[in-house]
């Protein structure tokens, strides 16, 4: 299965992507799933010229993910499916039961949340919502970049920014 | 650092990159304070895009260098060129850039300054 990079990152396509793990795991393809961005000529425009030439990037919603991700496994290439939230990883979660481990990558500082670790910041709700991603039998585990070690949902939960 | 030198524009990057690279500026040229640093660390995309945009209007800059193409920076500042068509965006930024910006270039000319200054210098052969 060459797509078995799920990952939830607010900032979507950005430099830790493309770069820090593009590069390192030879990504030849990104999946954005985000209603927003598949309705915006010009939101896709944005995110395509952030990324390479030899990577393709395919835009979806969550259906349309859910319809596709048969096509996407069965591209040889490595690939990355990102959401910029929890939520849309969740109901993508719940449209295709095979997805096994969920990382969360980025979900930054905003009103309400609360520091877990230096690039993970939750609200109460957030935290209920990837408790509930585990409670499916999915791993969630944080990880920014691929040279750190990935950190359990339960360690997340307790942690007060510093790690 | 110089002080009486006004604000041209915002360098925004990873971690302490535009820190980096301006206190570089003023250690060669004393002109750093012709620049704002912009960190993205720990911020969501719409709080990068508010701390450039709070950068620009008191300083009242319009150019914004950042450091990688595909960075949540450059992400957010042409989600802000696209309503305030004003901005100059340059990415990828190198210091041989910024210095001839501070020294009077303007962006298109420090990028070309950019440009050829960076190369691969071989050691001499047999030493």
């Amino acid at each position: 299965m060459a797509l078995d990079l799920f990952r939830i990152d607010d900032r979507l396509i950005h430099g830790q992507v493309v770069v820090g793990w593009g590069q390192p795991c030879g990504l030849g393809f990104l999946v954005l799933v985000d209603d927003a961005v598949v309705g915006s000529e010009w939101e896709q425009e944005l995110y395509r010229m952030g990324v390479p030439p030899e990577m393709d990037l395919f835009f979806d919603s969550v259906d349309s993910a859910a319809r596709r991700i048969a096509e996407y496994r069965a591209d040889r290439r490595p690939g990355l499916l990102l959401t910029g939230d929890i939520a849309t990883m969740a109901a993508l979660v719940a449209r295709v039961p095979d997805i096994h481990t969920v990382t969360v990558g980025g979900i930054h500082h905003q009103q309400g949340r609360v520091a877990r670790l230096r690039y993970v910041f939750l609200t109460p709700d957030e935290e209920a919502q990837l408790r509930a991603l585990a409670s499916r039998g999915v791993t969630v585990q944080a990880q920014d970049v691929p040279t750190g070690a990935p950190i359990p949902l339960a360690d997340v939960l307790v942690g007060d920014g510093t790690n | 650092m110089t002080t009486n030198s006004p604000v041209r524009a915002v360098v925004a990057g990873h971690g302490t990159f535009a820190a980096g690279i301006i206190s570089a500026v003023d250690q060669i040229t004393g002109l750093g304070a012709q620049f704002v640093a912009v960190s993205n660390t720990g911020l969501a995309p719409g709080s990068i895009e508010e701390l450039v945009r709070t950068a620009l209007a008191d300083s009242g800059a319009t150019v914004v260098f950042t450091d990688l193409p595909a960075g949540s920076c450059t992400m957010a500042v042409r989600r802000m060129a696209k309503l305030a068509p004003g901005i100059t965006l340059v990415t990828g930024v190198t210091l041989p850039t910024l210095l001839a910006f501070a020294l009077g270039a303007d962006p298109e000319e420090a990028v070309a300054r950019g440009r050829e200054s960076l190369m691969i210098i071989e050691a001499p052969r047999g030493a």
